[in-house]
């Protein structure tokens, strides 16, 4: 079972697995998403506490999910590159911090464009939007660690410590902002929460959440295979590859 | 729901359909960056290829 | 104490930073100038005898500290690795997070303990009331030696670069907000009166897990930075 996971370590085979699967998982992203925002838009009746506002959700809270998740894996990734020395592991790492960055920034405006209308402020330290701030930070400082070294390899192993790092304070620093926020608010729900869900606003969030899964799994495959080529250009594979086209 | 009305969504418009805008251009940088980066890639190996040859052709 | 041990080590190590630390007594000046003029800019900043002041005190002399605590970071390792002492250390064959604690420990004793002896005078300048300035140094006392445990990760990551400074309070800042959220907080709940021993414990767990996993994930990140 072990020499079918090992295989993803050659960077070779990597490149062709990825070349074969991105395209399945953007074209089924792809119908996720299309069935997912026609029930969204169409099907879904208008909330009745919150009117139509409310529809920003399938974006907003699928980029929230994403966020956390690519962060996840970025760390996970991380963990396998400095514990076992796997370059694509490395490679992994850095795919991910731009596509996390992305999520985090979409669940941010997308939370404030969903607050405004609702509380009438742009922004507001709301628990889940301060710690997606933070989350968003946390991001931009992989991103920036790995651009400022010079040496790929060295830079993708500091960009993989730093997101450890993170990943170990992200509970803490959810859960301070979130004791934060309670403090003056008082024991209330957080804003963004829904109290309980329709299935009917319930399917398309959950389709949208899928599509936006597959959807990341698609970028991240593209871009590591990028990077792999770049990192391996002086080999044969490659130069066969691209001589090839 | 008139096309008006769907796209007025209740004077929530703007918010509602900037947010799916935004998110549509996120998608779309997000899956285009690769693409330019892996051209790119290709003509700048290409190129090195290139190079190489021209290095190995025999001078007069 | 075993002569050779891991005890002697760290005691000499420590104490070749303190002595290293003293030639240079200007510099345990500076991030204690930076401290009390950050809060004369909020001071400044503010419309005087509105009252704000004393309100946003706490905060602000959390942040101030915070943010003295990064200005000062980058002596913990930038002068060794200039002068390759930093490469001596990972070689020795001493395990570098024993060492990376030494230099954490004597680098706190000279800008986070001069900091929570100068706070009281910051405390007054902003107008925080008195029953508060105890525990402000209790927070302190907690809270300082995780920022240098935490800020010693993000130089080991940034020592070489060019772009240290900036990038290194970018990668800093948001792993400070526990410590910040909880000591502020901690502050502001004395002022009312109210039992602060929740926040205090909240810190010291995290000074705690500073302590314990910092230093390693410090010595991995100098192994990479000087390779």
């Amino acid at each position: 079972m072990w020499t079918w996971f090992h295989r993803f370590g050659s960077p070779r085979y990597f490149y062709e697995f990825s070349g074969k699967w991105a395209p399945w998982f953007g074209w089924s992203s792809l119908v996720c998403m299309l069935i997912g925002l026609y029930l969204g838009l169409f099907v879904a009746p208008p909330d009745y506490q919150q009117g139509q506002s409310y529809r920003i959700i399938f974006i907003h809270v699928p980029s929230a999910w994403m966020s956390l998740f690519v962060y996840m894996n970025m760390a996970a990734a991380a963990l396998v590159a400095l514990v076992w020395r796997i370059k694509v592991a490395d490679v992994v790492v850095t795919s991910c911090a731009p596509i996390g960055a992305s999520f985090t920034f979409l669940a941010l405006v997308t939370g404030s464009l969903w607050g405004k209308p609702m509380w009438g402020t742009w922004w507001v330290w709301d628990a889940r939007l301060t710690s997606e701030l933070v989350l968003l930070f946390l991001y931009l400082g992989v991103i920036a660690l790995r651009a400022a070294i010079e040496d790929r390899t060295d830079g993708s192993r500091a960009a993989g410590i730093l997101a450890l790092v993170g990943v170990v304070n992200i509970p803490i620093i959810h859960y301070s902002v979130e004791w934060w926020n309670t403090l003056h608010q008082g024991a209330t729900v957080s804003k963004l929460d829904a109290p309980s869900i329709h299935i009917s606003m319930l399917l398309p969030l959950l389709l949208m959440a899928v599509a936006f899964m597959l959807y990341f799994s698609m970028t991240l495959l593209l871009r590591a295979r990028c990077e792999i080529m770049d990192r391996e250009r002086r080999s044969r594979w490659v130069l066969e590859v691209v001589d090839g086209t | 729901m008139s096309i008006q009305e769907f796209i007025r969504m209740d004077g929530y418009g703007f918010y509602i359909w900037t947010s799916y805008a935004l998110a549509l251009i996120v998608l779309v940088a997000n899956l285009v960056a690769p693409m330019l980066a892996r051209k790119r890639l290709f003509r700048e190996i290409k190129g090195a290829i290139h190079r190489d040859n021209m290095k190995n052709v025999p001078q007069a | 104490m075993t002569r050779n041990g891991l005890g002697s080590v760290f005691y000499v190590v420590v104490r070749r930073d303190l002595l290293i630390a003293l030639r240079r007594r200007n510099e345990i000046a500076n991030p204690l100038i930076f401290f009390i003029m950050v809060g004369t800019l909020f001071a400044l900043g503010l419309e005087p005898g509105s009252g704000l002041l004393a309100k946003m005190a706490p905060s602000v002399i959390w942040v101030a500290a915070l943010l003295g605590a990064l200005m000062s970071l980058h002596t913990i390792f930038r002068s060794d690795f200039a002068d390759g002492a930093l490469e001596q250390f990972l070689i020795s064959g001493h395990p570098t997070s024993v060492l990376v604690a030494a230099k954490v420990v004597a680098h706190w004793l000279v800008t986070g303990l001069p900091l929570i002896a100068v706070s009281p005078l910051l405390a007054i300048m902003l107008q925080l009331p008195t029953e508060a300035i105890g525990p402000l140094l209790l927070t302190l006392l907690l809270g300082t030696p995780a920022l240098s445990l935490i800020g010693a990760i993000g130089v080991a990551l940034t020592v070489g670069l060019r772009s240290g400074g900036i990038l290194l309070s970018l990668v800093v800042l948001p792993l400070y907000v526990p410590v910040l959220i909880f000591g502020a907080a901690a502050v502001e709940t004395a002022i009312s009166g109210l039992p602060i021993t929740a926040h205090l414990y909240f810190l010291g767990a995290i000074l705690l897990l500073s302590l314990t996993l910092a230093p390693f994930a410090t010595a991995a990140s100098l192994r990479v930075s000087v390779s």
